[in-house]
C-alpha cells in the first residue's frame, strides 16, 4: 500500500454507511501519548526528535495489525501529499505544515492513523464511518495496550498521561462525531445547539479541526474535558446521551421541514442538482455546500440517482490536493475551478 | 418579557431576579452590563481561549526571580505562558502550583486523573524523572562537547529504560 493508491477512493469514513448515518458521518477517537523520559517535543533537540520518530516507527510497525500498515515519512513528502493527508484526515493541518522530523502510520483502510511527533510524541486516532464511537474506542485502546507492552509512556499519579498541553492531561482522549445539521442550520436552530453544546463542555468545529470555520453544514463535536473522567465516561456520554439528542434534534428539524415546507426544500436540492451537473467554474466551499444540499436530498430521499456514496466520495475528490492528484497535474485555484466543475459534470452525469 | 438592557437598551441577555428586603426586583441586562454589574456569565469559551485568558491575566508583574522553572527541561512559567506548551513530563511538578487553577478550569474543576493507569506504571514516576534529568544532563555533555561522559550517559539511560 502507498499513498498515491488512496486517491482513486475514499477512506472506510466516508463509506457512507453505519449507525445514524443519515446525521453522523463519521465518528473520531484519538489518544495523546508522551514517551516516559522523554521532553515534550518543543524541548526537543532536532536528534531527540529523530530518536523519538525512528523508536515510535519502529514499536507502530512491530505490532499485531503491522503488515497491514503503512508508513509516511511525512518530513520528506511533498506538499501535496502532505496535503492530500489532511485532506483524508489522516494528520493534522499543524503537522503537515511542520518542518521537524515526523511521521504517520496508517492502516490499509484508513481506520488507524498514529501520527508521531504532532503536538505529544504519539497521537493515536480511529476513525470509522458512521456512528461507531464504542467500536473506534475498542479499537484504540486495543492499540494502545499493545503499544504499552513495549513502551513507557509519561504518566503521573495524580494527572494520568502527562501531554504538551494540559488541556489534554489525564486520560489524553478526545472522542468526537461529525455531523451533518443542514435542517438545523436553515432552520436558524444550529445557535441553540452550540450553546447546548458549550453547556455540556463540548466543542464545536469546522470540518478540518482546530480553527476551521464550518463548511456546507459539517460540524465536529468533542469533549474538552479530559481530567476527572475515565475513558469509558467520556465515551458513553457521547454514545448513551450526547450524540443521540443531537441525532434528534436534526431529524426533527428535517421531518419539520418536509412537512411544512417540502417545495422550498426540494427546491433547494434540485438546484444544487443541476448547478453540480452544468457549471463550468465550482469553487471547494461552493462544491461542499451544494453536496451538502444533495446529501440533504438524498437522505430525504428527494432526489433521484444520487447514491450517498457518490456523494460522500465527492466530497473528498473534489477537494484541492485530491483533484489535483486525480488529474495528475498540478493547478492554480482558477484552473482548480474549472478542473472541479469538469470532473463533478462527469461523475454526475453518469448515473 | 422586556427585552432590553435596563442600562443600555441593547437586547438583553441576562434576567435576574433578587429578592431584597422581602421586595422583589427582576433586572434585564444585556451581557456587557451584566458584566459590569459583576453579575458572571457563562458564555461559550474555547478551550484555546481558556488558555489564553489565563495567560494574559496573570501576565507580567511578576517577580522574575522567584518565577517557577523546571530544574530537568529550563523552562520557566512564563515560557510555558507565552507557547501554552510544556516542556517536559516534571513540569507538571516544577509548576504544580500555578498550574492547578488552570487545570481546574479547563477541565470541570476536576483535580485527579480517574481514567487508565498504564500496565507498567509502577515503574514508577522516579524512573522517568531520572530519565528526563540523565538526558537533560547528556544534551549539556553534548553541547560541551564532552563527547566522553555523553558516552557515559547514553549508556546510563539505555540501562534505565531498559530496566
Amino acid at each position: 500500500m502507498r499513498l498515491a493508491d488512496l486517491t482513486q477512493h475514499a477512506g472506510e469514513w466516508l463509506r457512507g454507511e453505519g449507525p445514524m448515518y443519515d446525521v453522523v458521518i463519521s465518528s473520531r477517537v484519538r489518544l495523546a501519548r508522551n514517551l516516559a523520559g522523554m521532553p515534550f517535543l518543543g524541548k526537543c533537540t532536532e536528534t531527540q526528535q529523530q530518536e523519538i520518530e525512528q523508536r515510535l516507527r519502529t514499536e507502530v510497525l512491530a505490532g499485531p495489525a503491522a503488515p497491514e500498515m503503512f508508513y509516511v515519512d511525512v518530513r520528506a513528502a511533498g506538499e501535496l501529499d502532505r496535503r492530500l493527508l489532511v485532506e483524508r484526515h489522516l494528520i493534522s493541518r499543524q503537522h503537515a505544515e511542520a518542518s521537524h522530523p515526523r511521521g504517520v502510520a496508517v492502516s490499509g483502510d484508513e481506520t488507524v492513523a498514529l501520527m508521531i511527533n504532532e503536538e505529544d510524541h504519539l497521537r493515536m486516532q480511529v476513525l470509522r464511518t458512521g456512528f461507531q464511537l464504542a467500536q473506534a474506542f475498542e479499537d484504540i485502546s486495543r492499540i494502545d495496550d499493545a503499544l504499552e507492552q513495549r513502551l513507557d509512556f509519561a504518566f503521573h499519579s495524580r494527572y494520568g498521561y502527562l501531554t504538551a498541553c494540559p488541556t489534554n492531561v489525564g486520560t489524553g482522549l478526545r472522542v468526537s462525531v461529525m455531523l451533518h445539521l443542514p435542517a438545523l442550520k436553515m432552520t436558524g436552530q444550529i445557535e441553540k445547539l452550540f450553546h447546548a453544546a458549550s453547556d455540556m463542555h463540548l466543542e464545536v468545529r469546522g470540518l478540518y479541526g482546530e480553527g476551521t470555520e464550518a463548511t456546507g453544514d459539517f460540524f465536529q463535536i468533542s469533549n474538552q474535558t479530559t481530567l476527572g473522567k475515565s475513558e469509558q465516561q467520556i465515551v458513553s456520554e457521547f454514545v448513551d446521551t450526547m450524540v443521540p439528542s443531537f441525532v434528534q434534534y436534526e431529524r426533527r428539524a428535517r421531518e419539520a421541514l418536509l412537512a411544512e415546507r417540502p417545495a422550498a426544500i426540494d427546491d433547494k436540492v434540485a438546484r444544487s442538482v443541476a448547478l453540480l451537473r452544468s457549471a463550468r467554474l465550482m469553487s471547494s466551499d461552493e462544491t461542499m455546500y451544494l453536496l451538502s444540499l444533495v446529501r440533504l436530498g438524498a437522505n430525504l430521499r428527494r432526489v433521484e440517482g444520487m447514491d450517498l456514496k457518490t456523494i460522500n466520495e465527492l466530497f473528498l475528490l473534489t477537494q484541492p490536493a485530491h483533484l489535483q492528484r486525480i488529474l495528475n497535474r498540478e493547478m492554480t485555484p482558477d484552473q482548480r475551478a474549472a478542473a472541479r466543475a469538469d470532473y463533478l459534470r462527469r461523475r454526475l452525469n453518469l448515473n | 418579557m422586556k427585552n432590553q438592557c435596563d442600562k443600555c437598551g441593547k437586547p438583553a441577555t441576562v434576567y435576574l431576579t433578587e429578592i431584597v428586603g422581602g421586595q422583589k426586583i427582576e433586572k434585564h441586562l444585556c451581557e456587557h452590563c451584566a458584566a459590569a454589574e459583576g453579575i458572571t456569565i457563562k458564555s461559550n469559551v474555547p478551550i484555546s481561549q481558556l488558555l489564553e485568558d489565563f495567560i494574559l491575566q496573570s501576565a507580567g508583574g511578576e517577580d522574575e526571580a522567584s518565577e517557577p522553572t523546571c530544574e530537568v527541561c529550563g523552562m520557566t512559567f512564563s515560557q510555558f505562558r507565552q507557547g501554552g506548551r510544556l516542556g517536559c513530563p516534571n513540569d507538571y511538578d516544577a509548576f504544580a502550583k500555578p498550574l492547578a487553577p488552570l487545570l481546574e478550569r479547563a477541565h470541570e474543576g476536576a483535580t485527579h486523573h480517574m481514567g487508565k493507569v498504564p500496565h507498567r506504571a509502577d515503574s514508577g514516576q522516579k524512573k522517568q524523572a531520572a530519565i528526563l534529568r540523565l538526558r537533560a544532563q547528556l544534551k549539556a555533555a553534548i553541547a560541551d562537547e564532552d563527547y566522553e561522559r555523553a558516552a557515559v550517559l547514553r549508556d546510563q539511560i539505555k540501562e534505565f529504560e531498559s530496566s
